[in-house]
């Protein structure tokens, strides 16, 4: 399909994923992301591919990492309650280099929080999706096209680095409409040699585990995992630049709050001041190479963020105290509007840190 | 011919299962040996009286006992 | 013409097992790699190891196997064989896996009638982590968590699960065996080897209850273990079939 359709976001994810060969769902309603799985419920049956709704997170997670261990790409979304439900299953599917796809559409939070857009799960997904050393290839779409291209890479970056890898997109990008240009459809492939899928007398058998009680055999492969996410971060940062080459005041967003931030932007070049985006599409690994190109001439970083402060702790990071570093979030769900983050940028750039 | 019983002394584990289960009560523990792991493995005390039933293969939950028969 | 008994079976590797002297799991084990190499599956088949004593089942099956966290196994084993229908799936798991943390798992596995076998060992409490109270565990029987007996007023009534799936639309055969005696043994291969077989014919969620003992955790000799199985377990878990397909399958 190469002419432009206009979709939901939620069911692009679906679109996206089936045009990259992906025949197994499995996952549980939970707003805002529900149209996903009934989308799915639709179009599987119909291509010969398998939509199973779940008891739980909990359960979909585990069958996607028993569908995974069995070598085919396999995907379940899911709302931010939901990640923290699925946090083993994650973690066991890094720790038993089983690739998947996990689309978090973020919602408020802490707790049962509330059904509209945050960005709070920045942490969960970056840092701390599940117990143990491990990350997690963690995309964030601000577009619904954008949504529908990271998520064919992501199936193919997964399955080439045998790591599980997120969506992190939000109410707002799941609800949107917009025109979209969906990928060449791939078939599903059967090339995982690694898996458990019969070894038909042929070969000793796979085991897809993650226990390795001498502690000398289990440091020794987490050290190897970390040189592959070494690898990883030297080549797969992403990150868009807009008009930050001569800027002044540099705001760092990602996903919905980007789209805010990049208005922002253009209203203060208009009123004179130096602004500009920086937007990370990666955020594990996170684009620091973009990062540390302009602290030089850059006067102020500004994290726009739907949370209470996360992303802008990478930031900072980054910075390292080179230049000031300030944060402007809404959270709960409230969206920040494009005036009110102008007013930070002329704040910040009157030299009011 | 007599029925042959061979006991894998390394992975018997002197649970007793095929000494309880033996009809003939022909199988008990060789305390003069002890095996790497310390268990005192299973033999056969009266090899004449062994009728091959196998029933101490069949209650043998480490595969360590054959029984060989013609 | 010559006969040897007590082979390892090839679905087994030959490697030695773990469990404690005297454990039951080696029968099991023995038991369902025997009826994979009778029906020739080995290689078409996939086992889901849980986590209890047997967390180690992946070492020992020659098939291929995957590690799933503690009471997922059914879920895990979902994952595998919707992605791969043609693939014999089990399951192996402990009382406190399938009946404590993966309880919701194996109903609704059950209720999906998800072309399965869980291989069920009751043993009547936690072995793994030191001998605490299960799911299973009898009221008055001491454990380490239930150092006074089980109270069942207050640590609640154990579980009798084949009882309780048999009332599962899905389930094609609940069947609970014990591996005891010679005889029990022979009836319990046998029952494992059905499981295979109604999934191998597409007729549902299979569970074989194996009732099982712990003497280490019970605090009892294997021989001790086995008398106390007969006196105490099997009047609270009886024996039998108490769902079964049969020849014809059901809608």
């Amino acid at each position: 399909m190469s002419e432009k359709v206009l979709m939901k976001g939620n069911e692009a994810i679906a679109e996206a994923a089936i045009a990259a060969g992906c025949r197994h769902f499995f996952g549980y309603p939970i707003t805002p992301q529900t149209e996903v799985a009934a989308y799915m419920s639709k179009r599987m049956p119909k291509i010969g591919g398998v939509y199973l709704q779940a008891e739980s997170e909990v359960a979909s997670i585990n069958m996607v990492l028993g569908a995974g261990a069995a070598g085919v790409r396999v995907m379940t979304s899911t709302s931010s309650p939901g990640i923290s439900l699925m946090a083993e299953g994650i973690s066991y599917a890094a720790g038993s280099d089983v690739p998947c796809l996990i689309v978090n559409v973020e919602r408020g939070g802490p707790g049962l929080g509330g059904i509209q857009p945050s960005q709070s799960d920045y942490f969960q997904a970056t840092k701390a999706t599940g117990h143990g050393d491990f990350h997690l290839l963690v995309f964030a779409p601000s577009t619904v096209q954008e949504t529908v291209d990271l998520i064919s890479d992501a199936f193919d970056l997964g399955d080439k680095y045998r790591m599980p890898t997120m969506i992190l997109s939000d109410g707002l990008l799941g609800q949107m409409m917009e025109p979209v240009v969906l990928p060449e459809p791939k078939d599903p492939t059967d090339t995982k040699d690694w898996a458990a899928k019969g070894h038909e007398g042929k070969r000793p058998h796979n085991v897809i585990n993650s226990l390795y009680i001498e502690p000398s055999v289990l440091e020794k492969l987490n050290f190897e995992r970390f040189e592959k996410y070494e690898k990883i971060k030297e080549t797969e940062q992403r990150a868009e630049e807009y008009l930050v080459d001569d800027a002044d005041v540099i705001i760092v967003a990602f996903g919905a709050s980007s789209r805010i931030a990049h208005s922002a932007v253009d209203m203060a070049r208009k009123q004179g001041i130096k602004a500009g985006l920086i937007r990370p599409i990666t955020l594990w690994p996170f684009p620091e190479k973009t990062i540390r190109k302009h602290i030089d001439h850059a006067k102020v970083f500004l994290s726009v963020e739907m949370n209470m402060g996360q992303m802008v702790e990478d930031v900072r990071l980054i910075v390292a105290d080179r230049k000031p570093v300030r944060f402007f979030g809404r959270t709960g769900g409230v969206v920040p509007t494009p005036r009110e983050v102008l007013e930070q940028i002329v704040k910040l750039n009157g030299g009011d840190y | 011919m007599m029925p042959k019983v061979s006991v894998n002394n390394e992975r018997c584990k002197g649970c007793e299962m095929c000494v309880i289960v033996c009809p003939k009560k022909i199988l008990e523990l060789d305390h003069s040996v002890t095996n790497s792991k310390g268990y005192h493995p299973a033999h056969i005390t009266d090899a004449e009286k062994c009728i091959g039933c196998g029933s101490c293969t069949i209650m043998c939950p480490d595969c360590a006992i054959r029984v060989e028969v013609d | 013409m010559s006969k040897v008994m007590g082979e390892r079976p090839k679905a087994l590797l030959d490697v030695p097992l773990h469990y404690c002297p005297g454990c039951t799991h080696g029968i099991v084990h023995r038991l369902v790699a025997e009826v994979i190499d009778e029906l020739g599956i080995e290689g078409k088949t996939v086992g889901v190891a849980s986590v209890g004593c047997s967390v180690f089942t992946y070492n020992y099956f020659g098939c291929d196997m995957v590690q799933a966290p503690h009471g997922r196994a059914p879920a895990v084993a979902t994952g595998v064989k919707r992605a791969r229908p043609d693939n014999v799936v089990f399951t192996y798991q402990g009382d406190g896996d399938l009946a404590a943390i993966g309880m919701g798992e194996t109903v609704h596995a059950a209720a999906r009638g998800e072309n399965i076998v869980a291989i069920f060992i009751n043993n009547a409490i936690y072995g793994m982590t030191g001998g605490q109270m299960a799911p299973t565990t009898l009221p008055g029987q001491v454990t380490q968590t239930t150092p006074y007996g089980r109270d069942t007023s207050v640590a609640g009534n154990p579980i009798r699960v084949c009882e309780l799936l048999s009332s599962v639309n899905g389930v094609a055969l609940a069947q609970r065996v014990t591996v005891d005696c010679v005889k029990n043994v022979k009836a319990a291969k046998k029952a494992i080897k059905k499981a295979f077989e109604y999934q191998m014919a597409g007729k549902g969620y299979c569970i074989i209850e194996v009732v099982s003992t712990c003497p280490t955790n019970w605090g009892m000799s294997p021989a001790d273990s086995l008398q106390w199985l007969r006196d105490n377990m099997l009047p609270y878990y009886p024996l039998g079939v108490y769902k079964d397909v049969g020849e014809e399958g059901e809608q």
